[in-house]
């Protein structure tokens, strides 16, 4: 019930954000209104099974703040350090890559996707592939260096930063 | 007039790293390589885009009021933002999975814990 509740507002805030400014109820028109509302129970009733909602820690607006201050402060600059490098890779064609297993410790599947989606988006490192026992991530890595080679399990700061820390911050 | 200098800018960056992708597609040697360039360019290539249209639909909201077609544009557009970056990624994890998995082995790798572990 609580997932139902959830998912149905969440998907009735998605369809009024995309028809903002229909009509002349506040900013929508009463029949955008109505049938965002049925469609929104529509899809909550289906998707109800399955995904289940299993903590409701990410309705809690300090995670919010501390999300978008990750996004500013460390992720976008990261990523467009990320950026200048992979262009500078294409132009040069100078790559030395691998796969690396790493082991974040992360526990819930929110934050694994969200470490996952960070490294793939930031400097010269694509998450492959998942261990789901464990968490832990194998990372292709575009140019890998000599001192993360030295010790296995292979130490997180050379692939993905504080990444891991925000991750735990925000989702656990 | 200086809105719309700042607008070419943006739109000059984005297609530059949007570019930047299409020529990785072409020079690295394989498919984990290759969505590097795949995905990594095009996200922020796409924020740059994205930003511009932004930027260009404000200043028409500002100018023409909140009944302006072009108002809307603001919200789709960060809306459709959104979407790319948690798709992108997304897409890319399952490509590089499923590659890994059907036997493609990294071009040039120096190391491979996932072949060692998970042959």
């Amino acid at each position: 019930m609580r997932t139902f509740l959830i998912t149905t507002a969440c998907a009735f805030l998605l369809y009024l954000l995309l028809t903002t400014a229909s009509g002349p109820l506040f900013l929508w028109s009463k029949e955008e209104l109505i049938i965002g509302a049925i469609f929104a129970l529509i899809v909550a009733a289906i998707v109800r099974k399955i995904f289940p909602v299993k903590n409701l820690r990410l309705l809690n607006p300090k995670r919010w703040f501390l999300f978008l201050a990750y996004f500013f402060g460390i992720f976008l600059p990261a990523m467009a350090k990320a950026n200048v490098d992979v262009a500078y890779r294409v132009i040069t064609g100078r790559i030395n890559p691998g796969i690396v297993r790493i082991s974040p410790n992360l526990k819930t599947d929110l934050g694994i996707t969200m470490l996952a989606n960070s490294i793939t988006l930031t400097p010269g490192t694509l998450s492959v592939e998942v261990d789901e026992e464990t968490n832990d991530l194998y990372v292709h890595w575009i140019n890998v260096k000599k001192e993360a080679l030295e010790k296995i399990p292979r130490d997180c700061k050379y692939v993905c930063g504080k990444f891991p820390d925000w991750a735990r911050r925000i989702a656990e | 007039m200086i809105l719309n200098i700042i607008i070419y800018i943006f739109i000059a960056i984005g297609c530059f790293f949007n570019m930047m992708a299409a020529l990785g597609l072409h020079r690295f040697p394989d498919v984990y390589t290759r969505l590097h360039a795949g995905t990594k360019c095009t996200t922020f290539g796409s924020i740059f885009l994205i930003l511009a249209v932004v930027i260009q639909s404000i200043s028409a909201w500002v100018a023409e009021g909140l009944s302006s077609p072009q108002s809307i544009l603001t919200l789709h557009a960060l809306i459709a933002l959104v979407a790319i970056l948690l798709t992108n990624p997304t897409s890319a994890h399952a490509i590089g999975r499923a590659a890994h998995r059907s036997g493609i082995k990294p071009a040039r790798a120096v190391v491979d814990d996932l072949e060692k572990e998970k042959p």
